[in-house]
């Protein structure tokens, strides 16, 4: 366990601030989901991603918040919907199984706009599949996961430091958009250790959803606003609102009437589509001059960063783009930069998820290959240089 | 006495919601609502306080028509949905609606896991022997030998009795009722709102129209006569043989104990170890 101070006497902090703390990629999702004010957390133990779950059952309680073990993930989901109608920041954590358990309800969520959090500890699947291995199968999954038309936000983390501040911009941008957040690490950055700095909380960024002002008998829970971003109240306060799985109406009632099922269905799109500058995240380096480029994400872009430098060294002309905010897919940045490259790597721990996105954004002939691992190990750096070498030979 | 009734009902209902209703004409499970409209009128809840939560079904239809804080969720998991919503917010009174197909079939685990939890929501089961909505399918709890769109030739399985379910899952209050006392059955439920732990209400309903079609038990009338003629109180029923009971059920508080409750349990543990200072509001309340 990194170091936590259990000082009852002290109020805050909950960890050592400023001062370099050796801790886990799961134990910095923890901390960041407290930093980010969560208050509930519901899980199902599954590994590798339970130390997320045992911290915060620690943790929380430190901070007047809530700590459930549900009987499974459907309920877990289930429960921090529930806890976040009632106006508690909620999250759960899983992996592979628990994350496929959990798709019903995450639907549910995007349908009724409920911010919550869900951190996808990837392993190798399919099925049980490799439980303590690591592996990058569920970036479809992540977009595409449960039924119906939806446009969810997918975060990739790819150190134990992004672990902390991407939890916390899950929470923000969860809060913002009224949408569940999932953060896709893996095994391997979920136990791995490094060294982090973590700021004081209060220095943080912190959104929460905006509350309503207008009376009650005014308030639609759904309303469609400019911006498509709606205030929120929660259970208690007063507002009295239905909220339903159904395709419903501005207020939350069930629908069927054709102008409010495009516009209900409209503005789960819109709520990214029109807010695609801030939901663009992604990592260039050595783009300028670049005639090959590499697309990683997650733990792969930790080998694909030193491999550029490798194949620099060997004057190769190689960049790379790293996507930290895997959905929406930032097309208009990939889409420039394979104006000016004529080879394509995208190395990844599957046989070939994302190397589609690119291949989606191609204008012209481009080499567009992938390098694809599925034994359980990562990618290594002199694997994607190899790779380089021998499509340039 | 009707008049003073349905004021009471109005009260409740929501004025920006279109009637008529999705029940068939006779179904038991308007009754139902009524009776827990009543029930949350008599103790008076400040009805902001109030979280009705269902999954899907009939039954489930509920909460949309209700004036309270209302959730209707995936199928199944109200319960699981109900816990989050629980401790999220501890004022609140949480109360679940749920069918026999909802609660005992694909909600089943959450079903029996809430119970022995013992957190303080309040579940009530309304009991159609079947899957109306859908057409007809048999349930967990249709009898042996019935019949069902998807048992044509008769029920080749067993039922549950989901009282029997709930106090050996650690329900800490049980009760029965039936649409047919109606009175009794708001008497049922605001007895189990006001109980600290899990409660649990069994509502035996008709659903002539898939159920009573299925099986030639006639019309709404006649199945809601079935009721009365079938129902034993429990202080009858301590005086019957089991032969004498065959074939009818026991209607009342069937079951109550009290056990420590989820959710102050965990307040003790938050209180213990928090190191957040105490508001003048939580200090009072303490």
């Amino acid at each position: 366990m990194a170091e936590v101070e259990t000082n009852q006497k002290k109020k805050r902090p909950f960890y050592k601030e400023n001062v370099p703390l050796l801790m886990q990629g799961n134990e910095a999702c923890a901390l960041g989901a407290l930093a980010a004010g969560c208050r509930f957390f519901a899980g199902y133990p599954i590994t590798p991603s339970t130390e997320i779950a045992e911290m915060l059952s620690r943790l929380l309680p430190m901070f007047g918040g809530r700590f459930i073990q549900m009987e499974d993930e459907i309920a877990s989901i289930a429960a921090v919907i529930g806890a976040s109608i009632a106006g508690a920041k909620a999250m759960t954590s899983t992996s592979g199984p628990g994350y496929s358990l959990m798709q019903e309800n995450l639907g549910y969520a995007y349908m009724t706009e409920v911010p919550c959090v869900i951190i996808n500890v990837m392993r190798g699947g399919p099925s049980t599949g490799l439980p303590t291995k690591v592996a990058q199968g569920d970036v479809m999954q992540s977009k595409w996961g449960t039924h119906g038309d939806y446009f969810p936000i997918v975060l990739m983390p790819s150190s134990v430091k992004e672990c902390f501040y991407y939890t916390v911009k899950a929470f923000n941008l969860s809060e913002k958009y009224r949408m569940p957040v999932t953060l896709l690490s893996d095994e391997v950055l979920g136990h791995m250790r490094e060294i982090v700095n973590l700021p004081p909380p209060d220095e943080l960024e912190i959104v929460t959803v905006s509350k309503p002002f207008e009376p009650p008998e005014w308030y639609k829970h759904f309303e469609v606003t400019p911006d498509y971003l709606s205030p929120m109240a929660s259970f208690g306060e007063g507002y009295r609102f239905h909220l339903t799985g159904l395709t419903h109406d501005e207020y939350g009632f069930p629908t069927a009437k054709r102008n409010e099922i495009i516009t209900k269905l409209e503005k789960l799109r819109l709520k990214t589509a029109r807010h695609l500058d801030e939901l663009t995240d992604v990592l260039v380096e050595m783009m300028d001059d670049a005639h090959i480029m590499v697309v990683a994400y997650g733990s792969t872009a930790r080998a694909a960063r030193q491999a550029i430098r490798i194949a620099r060294k060997k004057r190769f002309k190689v960049g790379l783009i790293q996507p930290r905010i895997m959905w929406p897919f930032p097309d208009k940045i990939v889409r420039e930069y394979l104006e000016n490259v004529d080879l394509v790597i995208v190395p990844e721990l599957n046989q070939g998820q994302v190397i589609r996105e690119v291949k989606r954004l191609r204008q012209r002939h481009i080499r567009i290959i992938g390098l694809n691992r599925f034994d359980g190990e990562l990618i290594t750096p002199q694997q994607i240089v190899e790779k380089i070498k021998e499509e340039r030979h | 006495m009707a008049e003073q009734v349905s004021n009471v009902t109005h009260k409740y209902l929501r004025p920006k919601k279109t009637f008529p209703n999705v029940w068939c004409p006779g179904c038991g499970i308007g009754i139902a609502m009524g009776a827990l409209i009543r029930a949350i009128d008599t103790l008076e809840l400040d009805r902001n306080e109030v979280s009705i939560v269902s999954g899907i079904g009939c039954s489930a239809r509920i909460p949309v028509y209700l004036d309270f804080n209302t959730l209707h969720t995936t199928h199944g998991r109200a319960i699981a949905f109900a816990t989050g919503v629980k401790l999220g917010n501890p004022r609140l009174h949480v109360i679940v609606i749920s069918g026999d197909g909802d609660l005992l079939a694909i909600g089943g685990n959450h079903f029996i896991h809430t119970a022995r939890r013992n957190i303080d929501i309040t579940c009530i089961l309304i009991n159609n022997y079947i899957y109306g909505m859908t057409g007809g399918q048999y349930s967990p709890t249709t009898p042996f030998a019935k019949n069902a769109s998807t048992a044509p030739f008769g029920m080749v399985e067993q039922s549950f009795d989901p009282s029997d379910l709930a106090i050996s899952s650690g329900a800490t209050y049980v009760a029965r009722g039936t649409v047919y006392h109606a009175s009794q059955l708001s008497r049922l439920i605001s007895q189990a709102i006001q109980h600290k732990g899990f409660s649990f209400v069994e509502v035996i309903a008709n659903c002539h129209t898939q159920y009573g079609r299925l099986n030639r038990e006639g019309s709404a009338v006649k199945m809601i006569q079935w009721q009365k003629e079938c129902a034993v109180p429990v202080s009858t029923a301590a005086k019957m043989s089991p032969e004498e009971l065959e074939g009818k059920f026991v209607i009342g508080k069937l079951h109550e104990v009290f056990r420590p409750e989820y959710v102050s349990e965990y307040q003790k543990t938050i209180d213990r170890f928090s190191r957040e200072e105490k508001s003048d509001q939580q200090l009072q309340e303490s």
